[in-house]
Parts: structure tokens; sequence; C-alpha cells
């Protein structure tokens, strides 16, 4: 598998390749550049020092993004953004919206909205959905990402896509009227 | 498969979590229900513009160089220090070589030089004139050797002692002059040799020593800028005495 480290290669060698990608997570996660500046330098700082104590043959990647991720929770903004975030998975509002089928949805929403609507998504939900549908990430990688269960990051997922749809139905509703 | 079984592994499906059984009976239900099979269908769709909705923010070129910067090893510890401690390893191991092949060097020319003075010592005895000033006078011998050497010694008074001396030679070693004389204690007979002690000549190990070589006891002793070398046949006790002599000559 390609994200498993075989030879152990330098830690320039694995981790470069991962930059534009982890820049990008972490703007989603911080909504600024210069604060994503930041986060992706100290993640890398704290990778390369932490590099020795990295076992061969876990998954690099996940461990760059849990880097970046308790960095972010651990920054201004990550505590800010995160503290109306520790409800249970399970207590997440159920929406009274009505049930929109999907391929009608989809049909209408636009690039922005999505974009939008990523943007208004808490952080939990908004990093599950970018580590599994941006980062391509396995279930097995995303749980190592987070430190949570598989379990958990099936349900949270599930959670995640949820108010996503109703977000996007509720940005239509208000564009037709 | 039911739908709501179907709907709980949708997202499953969208992102290819399924075992290949699952997916099987997936499928085969898609097949019989429009509905589910649409559902899948934009959960796909969903995937992939969310992704390409979310790829979004690049950094900038000048952010990438810092941080290329950043990680790479600093040039002078990418030179030095991988080799370094090898480096360290090698030059100490060097110079344990070096100077045990010193000490080896110095002490097999130390042996060399014992074992060309025991020759001397030996082809003297051998010889049918082997000195050429014969006298047991201290008195006669000593003026004997001026003009003939570049330094001067002195001679023990042997009259309390058992030793005798017989007369004494100049003699050639490592191409340069000195004195070799002959003294008897009881049957045997010593050689005392004087000569310059100049390391480059001299190998013979420094201060005093005394070692045996194939029977034949020897004491060394340098003195002065000369080196003293007494060899011979007798028991290491009248050599030490001979030597005790000769360094209270005045």
């Amino acid at each position: 598998m390609a994200d498993r480290v075989g030879d152990f290669g330098s830690f320039e060698q694995l981790a470069l390749p991962l930059f534009a990608r982890l820049y990008n997570f972490a703007h989603w996660l911080t909504q600024d550049r210069a604060l994503a500046e930041d986060l992706v330098q100290e993640t890398y700082m704290k990778a390369l020092r932490g590099f020795s104590s990295f076992q061969q043959g876990t998954n690099f990647r996940a461990w760059m993004y849990k880097i970046l991720r308790n960095t972010f929770l651990t920054s201004q903004t990550g505590l800010k953004a995160s503290v109306s975030l520790d409800d249970d998975d399970e207590k997440v509002a159920d929406p009274a919206a009505a049930h929109t089928p999907e391929s009608l949805l989809l049909a209408r929403v636009e690039q922005e909205t999505i974009q939008e609507a990523l943007e208004e998504l808490p952080v939990r939900f908004r990093e599950i959905i970018l580590l599994c549908d941006v980062e391509e990430m396995s279930y097995q990688e995303i749980a190592e990402t987070l430190a949570i269960p598989r379990g958990t990051v099936m349900s949270r997922l599930s959670r995640a896509r949820k108010v996503m749809r109703e977000l996007l139905a509720a940005k239509l509703q208000g564009a037709q009227r | 498969m039911t739908c709501d079984l179907c709907r709980d592994r949708l997202d499953a499906y969208a992102d290819s979590a399924c075992s290949p059984e699952e997916l099987a009976s997936l499928e085969e239900h898609f097949r019989t229900c429009p509905s589910c099979a649409a559902e899948a269908l934009s959960r796909l769709q969903m995937k992939r513009m969310t992704r390409a909705a979310a790829t979004r923010y690049s950094p900038s070129p000048e952010f990438r160089l810092r941080i290329e910067k950043s990680i790479q090893p600093k040039p002078k510890s990418r030179w030095s220090f991988p080799w370094m401690p090898g480096l360290a390893l090698a030059a100490v191991a060097l110079l344990l070589l070096v100077l045990g092949l010193a000490g080896w060097m110095r002490h097999a020319a130390s042996e060399q030089a014992v074992a060309e003075l025991l020759d001397l010592h030996v082809a003297t005895l051998a010889s049918a004139n082997p000195v050429d000033v014969v006298s047991t006078d201290r008195h006669t011998v000593k003026p004997w050797f001026q003009g003939k050497l570049p330094f001067t010694f002195n001679l023990p008074e042997l009259q309390n002692s058992p030793f005798k001396l017989l007369g004494g030679k100049v003699t050639y070693f490592e191409h340069s002059p000195g004195a070799q004389l002959l003294f008897q204690i009881r049957s045997h007979e010593l050689s005392v040799f004087i000569l310059q002690d100049q390391p480059a000549m001299m190998p013979l190990a420094t201060g005093r020593t005394s070692t045996r070589e194939l029977a034949f006891n020897v004491e060394t002793w340098s003195d002065a800028g000369l080196r003293y070398v007494v060899v011979g046949d007798a028991s290491p006790a009248d050599i030490h005495a001979l030597s005790d002599l000769m360094r209270s000559a005045k």
C-alpha cells in the first residue's frame, strides 16, 4: 500500500508530497491563509522533531494529518471552533427538514454552494468529510487520524453528510425565495 | 435486502468501504429498486462534487519554499554529522595503529640494536686479538681512546671488585665510532659499549633497562649524552654490578 512506509524514506521524501493537500486541509480548518500557513509550518516542525519516534510500517499520512489536527485543536482558532462541538455524535440535532432526494438537490447545486455549506459545517463534520471525500482516506485511516474507533468514523460521517445535505437544501430553498 | 438496510450502507458504498459480499447484495438491490439506485448514484456524485469544491486552497510558492527550506537537513549537518563519528573513529584507529606500529617498530629496532651489539661482543670474544689496547690499567686504556672518539668517558676503580679490565678497542655501531671495553669476572668476559646517544642511531630503550637476549644478559642506560650497554654471559647480578661500577666512575 502506497501509504504504508515500507522503506524508511527521509522525512523530506515522505512529507513534501503531502504539502499541498495538508495546506488545503489546514485552510479549511482555519478559514484563513495566514493561520493555515502557521498551522502547516508548525505541523512540519513538530513532525520533523517527532520523526524519530514515528514507527516504521504505520501510516505516515494519517500521522501527519493527526499532528496537524491536534495542533489546530490546541490553537486559539481551534479551541474557539471546537467549543460548541463537544456534543456526542448521536446528539446532533436531527433536522426536521423534509427528506430531499439528493438527485433533485444535486441537479441545482453549485460548487460555490458546496463550499459555503462546508464552511458552515461544524469543524468535526467538516474535517471528516474532507478526510473522506477530499483526501480519500479509508475509514481505518480516518480512525487513525482522528483517534476514534472505526465505528465512530462511520456514524460521524453519516451525520456529517446528513447535516451537509440539509444545509444545501436550506441554501437552495433560500435562493428560491 | 430492504431499502432501510440499503440506505444505512449507502455511505460505505460511496466510500468503497463495503465487503465484496455486501457490495454484491447492494447491487442486486439496486437492480430492483430504482429509488435506492438513484440515491446511491447521487451519493457518489455528491462525493465527487465535494472533492472538486473542497480542493480549493493552494499554498503560495513562497510558502512552499519556506517549508522546503525549514525541513531540509542543514547543509552543515548534512555534510559533517553523518561522517563525523566515522571519521573520528577512523582517526582514533589510525592513531592507535600509528602508535602501535611506532611502538612495535621501536621495540623491533631496539631488539635489533641489542642483537647487533651482541654480535659485536661475540665477534670480539672469537677474535684472536679481542682488544686493541691490552691493559688492566684504566689509566692506560682511557687515554688510548683520545683522538679516536668524538667523546670521552670515565673508567671505574676496580681494585676492590671481582672485575678485571682486559682492554678496549674502537667499534662501530650505526656508522658511529664507540668504545668497546672488555672486562672479566671469574671466567666470564663482558663487553661494555659506550656510544653516542643519538635518537636516530640509538633506538635502544631509553632509561635503564635489563633484558635477556639469547641467554646473554644486557643492561643499558644513558648518561650525559652517552649510551652505555653492558652485555655478557655472566649472571644478571654480575652485569648489574659492573653497570653500577661504570655509573660510579668519576
